[in-house]
């Protein structure tokens, strides 16, 4: 028999969430950053820029998550860059939210009313004085509840990071399952950290979400 | 660097990967007849007036959404086990999807039906019909028809989700892959290769949606 499980195997499963949660946020951010280039440029005047942001989106939209760590994670040592396990996976990662981000602002984009874009443009403001001070700051806010909800569904992913060996929460959950023979109740901890931390989250998009409904409904 | 892309290994268990991609699309089938029918049967719990049911719906949605599938599906192929049931990965596989996918069918679902206008119903009633018929014609139906993009939007996610189950090895193409990687050390080649199958099975699946749509919603709403 192997150790049971104790404070020593909670603790290795805190280290495990402490990398899941940096995964989540580098993510978020990288593709925070990414997604509102590709949600511009597939809103943008030009048409090679929409047709590439298009194809991009569809590719991730289209393949699992999982083909997409394998693929980049082996694709980049390829091209000869040998760098550590924690970086290619967050690159997939980011990847991966710029095109799911970039697609959920770009409907926001085109869900405002068209005299928005006509009334800034009639005010004679630029693209970029347009875009930063009167369309983004509108059309981020409707996108409030989906991109909280596509958060909790970033989060979750990176337990995928475990499949190709990276330790984090689901990882550390499987190698104490291993050590220990007790899965079910491994699992069902593990389960639970991952719970606590994306149901708050649900809940608060949600509550977004109504608010938006609320003021529309006025 | 040295290394040369060698597609070969790739052709030589080409159709070993074509038969993953059949298990793949059956498990995805099968996985969503069972969410669809956890769905509507959730709907309904949902709907009941047994405050217990109603709870159990609430919490198994809110515990299925805010966890990994990962998680999920080891947590119930050592759980099912535990409760004498002892079922191959496949198997396995098929109930954590329809799990999984039903407790979204659920929340979509329960949106549509909230759609439908109160009179509909009532109307139906006194046109003589009796409560089932209501139900599968007045709500369902129309209901179905509202929320069939995002239903099916979920049910391509399901079908790209499947590619986890790989991780109790079941039968479906990412674990056929991971065999043949295995054997070959063709990492970038293989999994590069079944990434276009991906995609190949998700533009089908969303071509047959879309013709399904037309043929089966296609009456006059007024």
């Amino acid at each position: 028999m192997g150790t049971t499980f104790g404070l020593g195997e909670l603790g290795f499963l805190i280290q495990g969430l402490k990398w899941t949660v940096l995964l989540a946020a580098i993510a978020f951010v990288g593709g925070g950053i990414g997604g509102l280039g590709v949600a511009l440029a597939r809103t943008s005047t030009s048409r090679a820029l929409r047709r590439i942001t298009g194809g991009y989106i569809a590719v991730f939209q289209g393949t699992p998550l999982l083909m997409q760590l394998f693929v980049i994670y082996y694709g980049l040592g390829l091209i000869g860059l040998t760098l550590p396990a924690w970086v290619a996976v967050a690159i997939a990662f980011t990847l991966h939210a710029s095109a799911f981000l970039g697609e959920i602002w770009r409907g926001s984009i085109e869900a405002l009313p068209k005299g928005q874009f006509e009334a800034a443009k009639a005010l004679g403001l630029h693209y970029v004085p347009r875009m930063r001070d009167v369309i983004l700051p509108q059309a981020l806010r409707i996108a409030l509840p989906a991109t909280i909800g596509f958060l909790v569904q970033l989060i979750k992913g990176t337990s995928l990071a475990a499949i190709v060996g990276f330790i984090e929460l689901a990882r550390a959950g499987q190698i104490v399952s291993n050590q220990t023979y007790e899965p079910l109740l491994v699992f069902s901890v593990v389960g639970a950290i991952y719970f606590a931390l994306c149901w708050p989250l649900s809940l608060y998009g949600m509550r977004v979400e109504s608010r938006i409904a609320r003021a529309a409904a006025r | 660097m040295g290394y040369t892309l060698d597609f070969t290994v790739v052709l030589d268990a080409l159709p070993s990967l074509l038969w993953g991609c059949l298990g793949t699309i059956g498990l995805a089938l099968s996985g969503m007849t069972l969410a669809l029918a956890v769905g509507v049967g959730g709907v309904v719990a949902r709907g009941s007036s047994r405050r217990w049911l109603r709870s159990i719906v609430i919490a198994f949605v809110e515990l299925v959404r805010n966890t990994p599938f990962l998680v999920q599906i080891f947590f119930l192929f050592f759980a099912l086990p535990n409760v004498g049931l002892t079922l191959n990965p496949t198997v396995t596989a098929i109930i954590a999807l329809g799990l999984n996918g039903g407790a979204y069918a659920i929340e979509i679902i329960r949106g549509g039906v909230q759609s439908i206008d109160k009179g509909q119903i009532e109307a139906g009633l006194a046109l003589g019909l009796h409560k089932g018929q209501v139900f599968r014609m007045i709500v369902l139906k129309p209901a179905l028809r509202a929320i069939y993009p995002s239903l099916t939007g979920q049910f391509i996610m399901l079908t790209l989700t499947s590619s986890i189950c790989s991780a109790i090895s079941a039968y479906e193409l990412t674990s056929v892959a991971q065999r043949i990687e295995s054997e070959t050390f063709r990492s970038f080649e293989v999994y590069f290769t079944i990434t276009l199958m991906y995609l190949a099975i998700s533009w089908l699946l969303m071509t047959g949606f879309s013709v399904f749509s037309r043929r089966y919603f296609d009456y006059p709403t007024r």
